[in-house]
């Protein structure tokens, strides 16, 4: 691990003061010199690997006093960005009223970094791709841009089938994530001229001719909160992987339903580790909407999230399995007891 | 070991780091001035070693330590405890499992800066007088270990899986112990030793 000075933010203020102050201009965030530390769970791991190589950590953790509430309400829900995976899992109004963020996050990697990442750090993870994580292999345009991508043509069989581009196919690997792009969250942001809000479905950028860009933030700014509209109690998070547990998702699917006799009101589908990003499959939405639930229904709605699928030589799995990830989703969140 | 604690003198050369990272280079400086506004504190030179002190099993000892140390490596290089394992080194194999503040995290991952100021409880801490803790008997009653190295990590996350309420069952016992990988597969006994330690410790 390369030298970096460490300092505590005891306050938001302070945070986004000595992130923002050592950015040099149009720095991408994940080559920020400054780099926020909060779980650590991705930033330690990849200061490690010498694939991230802040010169300044600027710890976090002390805002967890005002960044960390679980706050369901009579009109939605707000989760603090610091809040723990492992205490919004288990939070009793979540499991009841958003199942499919409660299990995102119970069936993401271990009870020791579910208790230490948090909901911030969590969707801001970077991808699993080898070929990223790896620093001896010299062609990754995440990591080095206009590099090459040593996964295109490489053992790709982990990587994305939807959202890529020719310069990159990185999976995004998180599980949380999809949840909140399914049910419309907005995140919140806060820097240096304060905190804005933004549709959550807005703060990953797909890969295009620029992998290194990873989302909208800049550096200085930091995720404080996210915020949910409703209750979505009819809804699911089913993970398919290479392991019962503790493994990232070779597919997945949030789903969440409104159904009132019979009839699915509205629906929202998005698919995690298949895509480059949270990935809101909208055109499988609009066959569910106003219809009446059937195996053959769940299958034209699989196929449509799928359409637009590349698979290349590994890979092309995804593409079936995805389908019958979505369609056994959907099974299970039409007949749930709620 | 690339971030071995206090190995600047052998071998780290940070003038050829700064002079190979150039676009770089400037901004531990920049991050200085910075810190200088009255509401920040400090961010310390990255060259020179940081005070920290740790409390760890119930006592305070205070470190000279490089800002890169983790608790993992203050608490086996720093302390001497060698109880907590380093298998991975990076957060996958739970052998350095420890408990900070009652929760179980994996300690390699955890900047002793950062958990100042936090109660860190190892597998030194857990026997009193010359009374094993439960789930430590449960593990010798049981036969839950071959080779022994991962089970100071497999007891931390237990003992921390029976108080969160994840022991209820063995399929429960199996999703909240996998974080703790054992090369040698006693998963069967460690289920057992679970099972049997988490009445007493439910009991207090």
């Amino acid at each position: 691990m390369r030298p970096f000075s460490y300092q505590r933010a005891t306050d938001p203020g302070m945070a986004v003061q000595a992130l923002g102050g050592a950015a040099a201009a149009n720095e991408p965030l994940t080559k920020a010199a400054a780099q926020p530390l909060a779980g650590g769970t991705t930033l330690i791991d990849l200061m490690k690997l010498d694939v991230m190589r802040p010169t300044a950590i600027v710890d976090i953790g002390p805002l967890a006093h005002a960044w960390s509430a679980i706050a369901p309400g009579g009109d939605g829900l707000r989760l603090g960005a610091l809040a723990k995976m492992s205490d919004v899992a288990a939070h009793a109004e979540i499991q009841r009223s958003y199942p499919v963020i409660a299990d995102s996050l119970k069936l993401a990697a271990s009870a020791q970094l579910r208790n230490m990442a948090t909901l911030g750090g969590n969707v801001m993870q970077r991808t699993r791709c080898n070929y990223f994580r790896d620093v001896s292999y010299e062609n990754c345009n995440k990591r080095n841009p206009g590099s090459g991508c040593a996964a295109m043509d490489g053992v790709n069989r982990m990587h994305a089938v939807l959202g890529t581009s020719d310069q990159c196919i990185a999976t995004y690997p998180g599980d949380f994530a999809q949840a909140l792009i399914a049910l419309d969250a907005m995140v919140e942001i806060t820097g240096k001229a304060g905190t804005r809000s933004m549709p959550f479905a807005q703060l990953h950028k797909a890969p295009g001719s620029t992998p290194d860009i990873e989302t909208v933030l800049q550096p200085g700014e930091l995720i404080s909160a996210f915020s949910i509209q409703g209750r979505w109690p009819r809804s699911v998070y089913l993970k398919a992987r290479d392991r019962q547990s503790y493994e990232f998702a070779l597919s997945s699917a949030a789903i969440a339903l409104d159904v009132q006799d019979g009839t699915i009101r509205d629906a929202r589908v998005a698919l995690g580790g298949v895509a480059t990003v949270p990935w809101r499959a909208r055109e499988a939405e609009a066959l569910l909407k106003g219809q009446k639930f059937d195996d053959g229904l769940a299958q034209r709605v699989a196929d449509a999230a799928f359409a637009e699928a590349k698979g290349r030589r590994h890979n092309s799995f995804k593409i079936a399995l995805g389908k019958r990830v979505v369609a056994r989703a959907l099974q299970q969140a039409v007949t749930m007891e709620i | 070991m690339p971030d071995k604690p206090g190995s600047r003198s052998s071998g780290f050369d940070r003038r050829a780091f700064m002079a190979g990272a150039a676009g770089s280079a400037l901004i531990p400086i920049t991050a200085r001035a910075a810190s200088e506004d009255a509401r920040a504190p400090a961010a310390q030179d990255p060259s020179l070693p940081v005070e920290v002190t740790l409390r760890v099993n119930g006592k305070d000892k205070r470190l000279s330590i490089d800002a890169r140390t983790t608790v993992l490596d203050a608490l086996r290089e720093h302390l001497k405890l060698t109880g907590s394992k380093k298998g991975c080194d990076h957060g996958q194999c739970g052998a350095c499992t420890v408990l900070i503040d009652d929760r179980r995290v994996v300690s390699c991952l955890t900047l002793a800066l950062a958990a100042e100021g936090q109660e860190i409880t190892t597998v030194e801490g857990l026997a009193t007088d010359d009374r094993l803790h439960p789930m430590q008997q449960a593990f010798i009653d049981n036969d839950a270990f071959q080779c022994g190295y991962c089970t100071p990590g497999q007891i931390m996350s237990a003992i921390a899986c029976v108080k969160e309420g994840h022991a209820g069952s063995e399929a429960d016992i199996r999703e909240y112990m996998s974080g703790n990988i054992c090369r040698c597969a006693a998963y069967p006994n460690i289920v057992a030793a679970v099972k049997q330690a988490a009445p007493e410790i439910m009991k207090g």
